[in-house]
Parts: C-alpha cells; structure tokens; sequence
C-alpha cells in the first residue's frame, strides 16, 4: 500500500499575501492544509528594548512603527499611558482630547481600508483594491496636513497634540465623512452580492465565541464571533463615553461576517468623526503642567525661556513617580496595550506592548487546519495583522 | 463558379498563396496578442482609476514592443535541480497548440484568385472540432511539464491544478459544443458557418443560448482567465507553474495566455455567432467579434474574485456537465420532434 505522504511548503516570509514577512510552515495533503505553523521575528527591531533607553517624550516615534497602517492609534495608546502614569488624564484640554478622538477614528477607517483592499486582492478581486487606495490616499493627504508625515504622524504628544489642526482641516474631514458611506456601498457592490466572494468567505475560517475568548482575539475579529466587546465603550478613554455610536457584533464568525463587521465598523467611525466635528471648540491644545509638556512651537522660536524649557524637556525629560500602569485602548484591529514600569528615572523601566495582531495570530493555525489553500490567505487577510506590530 | 484551387490543378499558386494566409493570420495573431497586453493595462487601469501604460510613445502605445524587448534581453535562469529538456520545452509546448488552433478558423467567404476559388482560411478539416479540442487538450502539456520540471512546490501544485481544471472542463465545453453540432450536422468549422448563414436570428447563439453561456464560462476557465485563473494564483501559489521561468521563456506563456484568449473569441464566434458573417468584409467582423470577447474577458477580470479549487471542481462537474447534458437531450429532443 501506497504510503500517505504530506508535503511542506514555506510560504513567506517573501509570499505576494503574508502581508509583510509572516512566515507559515505549511503541511499540505494536496491541497489542504494539514498544520500550519506560524513564523514570526522577520521584522523584530526591539522596540521595547529601545525604549528604555529613551526619555518618554523621545520614545514616542517608535510606536508610530508598530503597527505602520495606523500609527495614530498607536500614539494614542502610549500618550494615553505616560499621561495615566503621570496622572495627568483629567487635565488633558477638551479640544486635544476631541481631535485625538477624530483622528483615532479617521485612522480605524484607513486602516480598514488597507484591510479590505489587500483581503480583497488576497482573494482575486483587484479592483477593490485599488478602490480602496484612491480614498486611503485622501487619509494620508489630512495626515500630510496636520503633522507633514504621511505615515509616520507622531502627532499627539504626551499632555495634548504637536500642533493645532491647520486651517481648512475641518472642512476635509467633513467632505471625506460625507463621501465615505458612498465609497463603502461601491466596495459592497463589487463584493457584498458577488456569489464568488460569498463562496470564498461564508463559513471560511471560522473561530467561535469561546475559542476566541480563549486565545484571546480582541477588536473586529471578536466582535464578529458574537462577543459584545469593544474598549472605547467597556472601558473609555479620551472621553469615547460621550459619543454615541454602536458596537457591531455578529454571530457568523466567519470571514464574510468579519468582513461586513469591519465595513459597518467604517460607517460608525464616520459617525463618531462628525460627532467630533460638531464638539470642535477653539482652546488650548497642551494640558497646562509646564513639567511634563511641551511648550508651544511659537514660544520655542520667539523667546528664550521657552528656548530652555524646550531643551530641558527634550534633554533631561520628565521624572513620573515609580509605579506601573496598563492602558488598553480599541485600536482598528483589537485591543493594544501599553504596560508601562517607571522606576523613578526619566526613561521607562520597562515598556511591554500588547499588539493586537500579535494575539490574533494565534488563531490562525486553528482556523485553516482541514481547510484548502486557497482559505489560508483569506484567513490571514481577515485576521488583519501587521507584522510591523507583531515583531516589535 | 471556377474551380476550386487545390494542390492538384495548380501547385504552385496553392502552396503561395497558403503560406500567405499562414502568414497574414500568424502576423495578425502575433499583433493582437502584442496590443491584447496593451488593451488589457489600458482597459483596467481605467476600470480601477488609473491610466495605464502612457510613457512608452504616443498614449503609450509601444509599450508591448518594450516588454517584449526587456523580457528579452533578460537572463534566461533555468533552476539547478530542473529537469532541464522538459523545462525549456514546457513554453512551447503551451505556445504551438495555442497558435496552431487558429488555422481551422474561417475568417471570411470564398474569394476568387487567378481564376480558381480559394477559401478564406488555413484548412478546413472536415474535423474541425475534433481538431480544436485535440490541441486545447495539448495545451495542458505544457502546464503540467512546466510545474512538474521547475522543481518548485508552487510549480508543482499550480501544474496539478491546471490539468484537474483543464480535464474537467473540457468535457462540459465538450459537450456543450455537441448541442451545435447536432443542429449543424457538421464538424467542419466552415460547415457550421455556413449553416449559420442567412439571417442574424440563425446564428446559434440564438437557438443555443445556454450551450453559448456554458461554452464561454467553461473556455475562460480552460484558458486559466480570472476568475478560474487557479493555476496561476498570485496570491496564493506566488505564480503557479510560471513561478521558475524567465526571459523569452516567460515571454512564451504570456504570449500563449493571450493566444488562447484569442483562440477561445474566434472559436466562440465561429460557433455562436456566425463567423465572419456581418455587415463588414468578413476578417473584419471576425476581429470585431473576437474583440468584444477579449473585452468581456478583460472585464471580468476587473470584476470578479478567484474561485477556490474544490468549488471549482464542483461547478465543472456537478453544474456545467449536468447542463451539458441537459442541454444535449433538449436539442436531440427539439431536432427529432419538431
């Protein structure tokens, strides 16, 4: 008798749909899969590790290189805890906090929108692809305008944001929100409807309720597993309790229930982005404690005293007490954490990030184990990862 | 009417003016196939926001002849451990059968030359059909050489995908074929064109419009188009059976995919839509019949997702063959009783 053979087979870290440098280990019986074993560390450049040796304020660019697709959000969880660290949340100035808001959600919806494209071209349909670019591309453009990057922003600081929002922003921000639900119903029409499209997402890769809690999946993954969990309404921060907008949940916990979830998820970020809109009042940008915050550019270049409170923040850094702090937030593809250790220097002793990719990797080997190939990279693409995020 | 031309009366003119037509069809294959590449970047580029090709000449028109010229001047890398005769034969054992189906096509009526009739294409076979799905059949040769000798896991799977593809839907293309030629009993392409004729409403599109649906979906999946491009699978197989090839090499199955799209048009016209017949000279309402369905092959690859194997598998077995032979018994069952 024939002996069963399997064969393995690398795909990645160079593969066209491993989204970066995601190493699977295949075992292959024909076409389906028998294991599948992720490698990761192909990015690693020790992000934590750099950051103890960085006063707070310096580490902050590094976060923007975690997870590339939405480095506002990723600002947002680290300034978030250094100020939770400080205790300085309750003096964040009502307009940093809205503006901070309104970029975290235009930030879901562009990374969103690399989500579907790539998941879209992982699974054959091109032309969504580039659908999906032409509107990000309107994204990178406001991220141009408010902090000159067009990917890495670092534009909120530690106390408020670098600078104020440049004149005529608002009215972008109005027109993208208007066009989005528009965008949103072209990219449902060439998919939502699309028999092929449904054949290769319903009942792919599922994962359900329990198992997800178990390995931990946090964000849209989640979510469309029919677990009600979303951080921005359990556990608020940045003022997210004063919006109203839903939490999508589903009960498919397939791909094409993680799809339409993450399509509604757009539509209520452009809710929560006009909400902010309409709560932008003119005031101070930068919480008023001269020892942790950056003082404002104008002062830097017109006058000496705020020359050397510049320098000195720059160079000595600021001191918070020992202690050590978590702060989760409701980042576009789960929960990112920062677990922050001060020892009493000006540098953390410790910072531990929670990258939600990361975790959510861990389901992939269940979720295309007996499954055909062809289901791996559409259950890499639904899982939404960026390895930028998961190797640090 | 003056005597047919053949290689008895007139040896001399026959053979001439044979190799004429081999040439002027081979020329115009060779160019479409050149400005196929073009039309398709032009086409989808606008589908999907952007403007295709436009540096290289006027609106980008010399850009096949750059491609062309870069892949050729490329390294030719045939892989270490490759089965070295079958690797490099692979290409042209894909090209050969794609360009030598287009000899059975009539492109156009009877002419007269120097007093004798001549028909406007390469040769009427009176098994003109037979012929055609010999050499698409050949074509698989080529893919699964091309996959097994490459020595690549990926070559390999997409070379084992194509000749499951391939041999599943040749028998629903097969037999969707069969309904027409129960209608036209005939299996000469110049046959079945001319029982076409007459009258727009003969063309058989008309009196077989499923075997017509059945015949492009199952030849866009013989010639490996989105969305049953399997074997070719960026995402998933980096490049299929191709993945190891370079230089002209490659060159051979880009030409050979855009040969088969124009293979499969002039068949699907020849069958369904009356040939040459048409308000213009003959070659030319061939073209333009064989351009609208390059362009609906264009356009569905803008449109559509890629189907997975095993649902692949089920539709050319437990959908398309079932029809088929629906569709037979119905047109058996309409010529014997009406």
């Amino acid at each position: 008798m024939a002996k069963k053979e399997t064969m393995t087979i690398n795909m990645g870290p160079q593969h066209p749909s491993t989204h970066g440098v995601l190493q699977l280990v295949l075992e292959l019986d024909g076409e389906i899969v028998v294991d599948a074993v992720p490698h990761i560390g192909f990015l690693h450049r020790g992000v934590e590790k750099l950051a103890e040796n960085r006063s707070y304020h310096r580490a902050l660019p590094l976060t923007d290189r975690l997870d590339y697709l939405a480095p506002m959000s990723n600002n947002l969880g680290y300034v978030l805890a250094v100020e939770k660290l400080l205790g300085i949340t309750e003096l964040i100035p009502e307009r940093a906090k809205v503006v901070r808001v309104m970029m975290a959600e235009i930030t879901r919806i562009k990374s969103h929108l690399v989500w579907l494209a790539t998941h879209a071209l992982d699974i054959g349909a091109m032309t969504v692809f580039l659908y999906c670019f032409r509107e990000r591309e309107q994204i990178m453009d406001m991220y141009e305008n408010i902090s000159g990057a067009r990917m890495t922003s670092n534009y909120f600081r530690v106390g408020g944001l670098s600078l104020d929002l440049p004149e005529g922003f608002e009215a972008d921000v109005l027109s993208f929100i208007n066009d989005m639900p528009g965008h949103l119903e072209t990219y449902e029409g060439l998919l939502t409807g699309n028999k092929i499209w449904q054949k290769r997402t319903i009942g792919v890769a599922k994962i359900g309720g329990e198992d997800a809690i178990d390995i931990g999946l946090t964000g849209p993954v989640l979510r469309a597993s029919g677990v009600d969990w979303d951080l921005r309404r359990d556990n608020p921060y940045s003022g997210y309790e004063d919006y109203d907008f839903k939490v999508i949940t589903r009960d498919g916990c397939d791909t094409f229930d993680r799809y339409k979830n993450r399509l509604d998820e757009m539509r209520e970020s452009c809710k929560i982005i006009h909400q902010a809109l309409d709560k932008l009042q003119p005031g101070p940008i930068m919480a008023d404690v001269p020892s942790v915050c950056l003082p404002a550019k104008k002062d830097v270049a017109n006058s000496i005293e705020g020359l050397i409170h510049h320098f000195k923040i720059i160079t000595e850094g600021f001191k918070p007490e020992p202690g050590e702090i978590y702060q989760g937030i409701e980042a576009p593809k789960g929960e990112l954490g920062f677990y922050l250790i001060s020892d009493g220097s000006a540098n953390p002793f410790r910072m531990k990030i929670r990258p939600p990719s990361f975790v959510n990797l861990q389901a992939l080997p269940q979720m295309v184990r007996g499954k055909m190939l062809a289901d791996v990279v559409a259950a890499i693409g639904t899982l939404d990862i960026v390895l930028g995020e998961i190797d640090r | 009417m003056p005597e047919m031309l053949s290689l008895s009366n007139d040896p001399v003119l026959f053979l001439s003016l044979m190799l004429a037509k081999i040439l002027a069809v081979f020329i115009v294959v060779v160019l479409i196939v050149a400005y196929a590449t073009y039309a398709e970047r032009k086409i989808i580029g606008r589908m999907q926001t952007r403007l295709g090709p436009t540096m290289t000449g006027w609106f980008g028109l010399l850009q096949p002849i750059a491609d062309g010229l870069k892949l050729f001047f490329k390294e030719d890398i045939i892989p270490a451990q490759a089965s070295k005769l079958a690797f490099v034969l692979a290409p042209v054992m894909i090209m050969v059968p794609a360009f030598i189906t287009i000899a059975v096509i009539p492109f156009g009526g009877d002419i007269t030359v120097f007093g004798y009739t001549t028909t406007l294409q390469i040769a009427d076979l009176n098994i003109g059909i037979l012929y055609i799905l010999a050499m698409a059949g050949l074509g698989v040769y080529g893919i699964v050489l091309a996959g097994w000798s490459s020595n690549n896991k990926y070559s390999l799977l997409g070379g084992v995908r194509s000749a499951a593809q391939v041999v599943s839907y040749e028998l629903a293309a097969g037999m969707s074929i069969v309904a027409v030629l129960m209608l036209s009993e005939t299996l000469s392409l110049r046959g079945i064109v001319a029982a076409q004729s007459g009258s727009v409403l003969n063309w058989y599109i008309f009196s077989q419009p499923l075997a017509f649906c059945l015949f492009v979906i199952t030849s866009l999946a013989e010639i490996n188009r989105t969305p049953f491009d399997l074997p070719e699978a960026e995402t998933e197989l980096v490049s299929g059976f191709c993945t190891e090839y370079s230089s002209m090499k490659y060159a051979l199955f880009f030409m050979a995919e855009y040969a088969n799209m124009i293979v499969v048009s002039a068949i699907t016209a020849t069958l369904f839509l009356g040939g040459p017949a048409g308000p213009f000279a003959g070659p030319i309402n061939l073209l333009l019949k064989i351009f609208f369905f390059m362009f609906l092959f264009i356009w569905i690859r803008a449109t559509f997702p890629r189907v997975r194997y095993d649902q692949l598998m089920f539709m050319g077995w437990k959908v398309f063959l079932p029809l088929a032979l629906l569709n037979i018994v119905i047109t058996g069952a309409v010529v014997v009783f009406l």
